[in-house]
């Protein structure tokens, strides 16, 4: 059985490690907060200001200036601190983040990653994505293998516009977890019931040392 | 020098001109001057460039300058929550220079602290760094990005004094200190003007060198994401 969202977030809160700070993107990558370890100590930030990210608010509770990197409304812990837009991508460019969990359109097998936009189609803008993939840590991708028509989102070479160059480190599908390595994609695990023959049949760019 | 004005449309007077730029502070609908916003709508003043993260929603913040036609450029990072944006971008009405929201803080920044240009890893490789000059640092490939001001800031914060000092309130802050340091003229409204001296002067975010007029007014503070858990 390929992993669901769920198993993917769960798989990706291995990736953490006690003590990171980590910032997580919009959509699959927020999961990844519901299987933090109990006796893990990690930090959350979100690009808009703000270290120690809390959980959703209750009705009483919500507060218009305190809003996440996806403007849904958050709370603040008792660590929490609040920073300007410069100092929040200080910290993000500099290097001090020590993770990134990001969603992603297509990720290269360089390591390349394209999220922010498809030429011809609506371009919304990359937010804080290219400032992320450039100066975090660690980056690590959480998207589907395959695309709706059932084409690999693992490439030889990304089609779409880059967010940014050689920035992955690894790759969480539904099929498996995969490194970026010399040479191609390293396959680390297969999601239950997975065969590595299913995989090569489903992934366009090229699968090293297995 | 007075400070000190009674609204918005008072301290915008003799500051607005079509065409000019405008550095503008918040985030989403978080943090942002929303009755400066409301007065520029109706001086009808046009053909701005407007630098902010986000350009509203169609009928608040920003949003509200599309409706006149009275942005002629965005320069912003992500545009993805107003319709009539997306409308009058694809009409060729409205010109759009991305900005990865760091950058776009850096070069607020730096343009604030007379810093004309800087190098940055954020877009090497992509489309952003495309047209501008590369430098290899220790190995590294980063891409000169120019500082940014504008003829007019107009930034939001929580409280307020007569010199201008400034303090914002949680992720309120946001882009508001930066965009505060790079206006040539920059105005602030604030929920609360309290006496010189009652603000803690150690806890100051914005000092009131950066601010030439500044007025008190209520907020809406309109919420994008509701989004709760429950008690």
């Amino acid at each position: 059985m390929p992993w669901d969202r769920n198993d993917m977030a769960a798989r990706a809160a291995q990736e953490l490690e006690d003590g990171f700070y980590v910032n997580l993107g919009i959509g699959i990558p927020t999961l990844v907060s519901n299987y933090v370890p109990e006796d893990y100590d990690i930090t959350l930030q979100s690009e808009n200001g703000m270290l120690g990210m809390g959980p959703f608010p209750t009705e009483e509770e919500i507060d218009a200036d305190l809003i996440n990197a996806g403007k849904q409304t958050v709370t603040e812990l008792e660590r929490t601190s609040y920073f300007s837009s410069s100092q929040s991508f200080a910290m993000i460019r500099g290097g001090h983040i020590n993770l990134s969990i990001l969603g992603a359109m297509e990720v290269s097998e360089a390591g390349d990653l394209a999220n922010w936009m498809i030429p011809g189609r609506l371009v919304k803008g990359m937010g804080g994505a290219m400032d992320l993939v450039a100066g975090v840590q660690r980056i690590v991708i959480i998207m589907d293998h395959a695309n709706k028509a059932g084409e690999s989102k693992l490439l030889k070479k990304c089609s779409l516009p880059l967010t940014g160059q050689g920035v992955v480190d690894r790759i969480i599908t539904n099929l498996g977890v995969f490194d970026v390595v010399e040479g191609g994609l390293k396959v680390i695990e297969l999601a239950p019931e997975v065969t590595m023959e299913e995989v090569l049949n489903k992934t366009e760019a090229t699968i090293v040392g297995s | 020098m007075k400070k000190v004005f009674s609204s918005a449309d008072e301290t915008l007077n003799g500051v607005l001109k079509d065409g000019m730029t405008i550095a503008a502070g918040g985030f989403g609908l978080c943090g942002i001057p929303e009755n400066l916003i409301a007065a520029i709508k109706s001086s009808g003043v046009k053909e701005l460039t407007i630098a902010s993260n986000n350009a509203g929603v169609d009928d608040f913040g920003l949003g509200l300058l599309l409706q006149d036609r009275q942005v002629k450029k965005m320069i912003s990072s992500y545009v993805g929550e107003n319709d009539l944006f997306m409308q009058q971008y694809l009409a060729g009405e409205l010109e759009i220079e991305f900005n990865p929201q760091g950058t776009l803080a850096e070069r607020l920044r730096a343009g604030g602290a007379g810093i004309p240009g800087f190098y940055t890893a954020t877009g090497v490789g992509t489309k952003i760094a495309e047209g501008k000059e590369t430098k290899e640092f220790d190995g590294k490939t980063y891409v000169l990005e120019r500082g940014l001001r504008a003829d007019l800031a107009i930034v939001k914060a929580w409280k307020g004094d007569a010199q201008g000092n400034l303090t914002y309130r949680k992720t309120a802050m946001n882009f508001n200190p930066e965009c505060a340091t790079a206006g040539k003229i920059t105005i602030a409204e604030v929920e609360e003007i309290v006496p010189v001296g009652a603000l803690d002067k150690m806890q100051i975010h914005t000092p009131g060198v950066y601010v030439q007029r500044i007025f008190a007014a209520s907020h809406e503070k309109r919420i994008e994401q509701r989004t709760t858990r429950a008690a």
